[in-house]
């Protein structure tokens, strides 16, 4: 990938160094900027300064010892793993089906998905609040599931039709041709193969989960089933006279911390699930 | 060997033919059902809601009132005001995420030192938490603690044009990556040697970008602009957070929650939510058959 019409000088290379750390210091000063008001004392955090000037690990002693950060953290983490296994089950087949097979209702499936992935999330706050007040599944786990399954669905199943599609699968029947049975096909020679795309998928769905705000603060009333986004927004600090700025940051550092590894062990993966899946199709 | 011959014989629905439809409905069927149970049924039962009068507070009062909603809410200066600063946040911050994400895509693409890094960083403000995002720049522009306030005037987010300025620019810094991203996907289909022979006759940079990769890139740019229009007009997060939809900010979607989770009024609420509905469908109905936009996935049937 040379640069076009010009060798690689020198001075080209110290023009590119410039720009990426422009685009570098862009992204991630927002982020340095929590994690050092998460660490500000309270007088450090009262004189403005981008980085602390009295260093304390209080923010955080503080918000672990409180249930109202430890049980939404717990209902994040719970929420977001059911939410993303189940999607990406549900995800696989029908992409696996919408890659691999050719059955009646195919372009079907694939425009609801898509109308679902344009779908404006608040629409469906009113009758879902409703609707499960009646079921009883407001301000409950399932209650949450439920949407983040349906609004990961689209991503799943492009992100992971795209994937498949890439899938030699010639070597499946060179597998049964040399002896295997369909199971030994499938264990040995396709899931390898697939894996690594079912594991992007899982990714993104749920970086999805976790990010969630609207749904959170809409169907969910306690701590029972309000997840870290949602509790953040009603968040007071450890007495409710106390200004909750260093804890706010602590908690929104600590709900960072799993996005942050996902992003450093996985960026070449989450490149490329996010573009397979938006325009390949 | 079976399988083979059923896949040459395709008129007539052999065995292997109908195994093979009966295996891909049943597979679709699980995510076919939450998708629809989740969505169609109720968005039809809120279309149902907004013909009603149904507020929490007074539910003996609860009737069947037709489009009064309709007009109530169509007549009400609130959501006109709320509409207009959504659509003005939404063509703001995509014009501007256009612009610096494509910048980004060619860095990305093309840069010559610390690729795996420039991508890393730029996944940052894709994959974080919005409210997160949200508290970070809201704290930077409080007075006192932050360090941007100073700059900006002592209060910017109590002031309408600086808060809407700063709601923009925290949505811009959170999906220019993304955005980013879905052109580098088209980027990467423009023809290097294509390029290069451009070059060779003397097209300039400028002209290379104009002439050969934005034409070539015309279908990824679209879908990009598609699906972050939809996206930009749901804003939600960052206003709860910077401002709660004071000083006039806030968003169609801001003005729905209030309704329905402050305000308890089913009615009002579901009548929102199906205007928002419409709008969407108009937006995505305008990209498609004006701008011809191909819906990614459009043309699955046809490739294997």
């Amino acid at each position: 990938m040379a640069g076009i019409g010009g060798a690689e000088t020198t001075g080209k290379k110290a023009r590119w160094g410039l720009v990426n750390v422009v685009v570098v210091v862009y992204a991630l000063f927002p982020v340095l900027w929590i994690v050092s008001l998460s660490f500000k004392s309270k007088k450090a955090i009262s004189e403005g300064g981008f980085f602390p000037t009295e260093w304390t690990l209080d923010n955080y002693a503080a918000i672990f010892s409180t249930t109202e950060f430890i049980r939404p953290l717990f209902n994040s983490i719970g929420i977001a793993i059911i939410a993303t296994l189940i999607a990406v089950v549900f995800g696989t087949m029908a992409a696996y089906a919408i890659a691999r097979l050719d059955f009646p209702g195919k372009q079907l499936l694939v425009g609801v998905s898509l109308l679902i992935a344009m779908f404006p999330q608040v629409s469906l706050v009113s009758p879902l609040f409703n609707i499960e007040r009646a079921l009883g599944l407001f301000d409950t786990w399932p209650g949450l599931i439920l949407p983040y399954i349906t609004f990961s669905l689209p991503l799943a199943i492009y992100t992971l039709s795209a994937f498949f599609k890439e899938i030699p699968w010639e070597l499946e029947k060179a597998a049964k041709m040399d002896g295997a049975t369909p199971g030994q096909a499938f264990q040995k020679v396709i899931a390898p193969l697939a894996a690594p795309g079912v594991f992007t998928t899982a990714i993104l769905v749920f970086i999805f989960c976790w990010n969630d705000f609207l749904f959170a603060i809409s169907l969910t009333s306690t701590e029972t089933s309000r997840t870290v986004p949602a509790a953040l927004a009603f968040f007071t600090g450890s007495s409710q006279f106390e200004d909750p700025t260093g804890t706010t940051s602590a908690a929104a550092v600590v709900i960072t911390i799993p996005i942050i590894i996902f992003v450093l062990f996985f960026q070449r993966r989450i490149v490329a699930g996010l573009t397979s899946g938006a325009v390949k199709g | 060997m079976s399988t083979h011959a059923a896949v040459k014989a395709k008129p007539v629905l052999s065995e292997g033919k109908k195994a093979e439809r009966r295996l891909g409905l049943l597979l679709c069927a699980p995510a076919a059902f939450i998708m629809i149970a989740v969505t169609a049924w109720p968005i039809i039962y809120s279309f149902w809601l907004s013909l009603q009068r149904y507020d929490l507070k007074f539910p003996d009062k609860q009737e069947f009132i037709g489009l009064e909603n309709y007009t109530a809410v169509l007549s009400s200066p609130y959501w006109w005001d709320a509409f207009g600063i959504t659509a003005l946040l939404t063509v703001i911050t995509v014009v501007i995420e256009l612009v610096l994400g494509m910048a980004l895509a060619l860095v990305m693409h093309r840069t010559l030192v610390g690729r795996g890094l420039v991508r890393t960083s730029a996944l940052i403000p894709y994959g974080i938490v919005t409210v997160v995002a949200a508290f970070s720049w809201k704290y930077a522009y409080t007075p006192e603690t932050g360090y941007l306030a100073e700059l900006f005037g002592g209060a910017p987010l109590t002031d309408k044009a600086s808060a809407l300025a700063i709601i923009a620019s925290a949505e811009i810094w959170k999906t220019t990556p993304f955005m980013a991203l879905l052109l580098m996907a088209g980027l990467a289909l423009v023809p290097d040697d294509m390029l290069k022979a451009a070059a060779m006759d003397g097209a300039s940079g400028w002209q290379r970008f104009t002439k050969i990769m934005v034409p070539m890139m015309k279908p990824a740019i679209l879908v990009a602009l598609l699906f972050r229009t939809l996206d930009a007009f749901r804003i939600f997060d960052n206003i709860f957070v910077l401002t709660a939809g004071s000083q006039g900010t806030g968003s169609v979607s801001m003005l729905t929650y209030n309704n329905l989770i402050k305000g308890l009024n089913l009615g009002i609420g579901s009548t929102m939510s199906v205007l928002i509905f419409v709008a969407v469908a108009i937006i995505a109905f305008v990209f498609i058959k004006v701008f011809g936009t191909a819906a990614p996935g459009s043309d699955n049937g046809g490739k294997r």
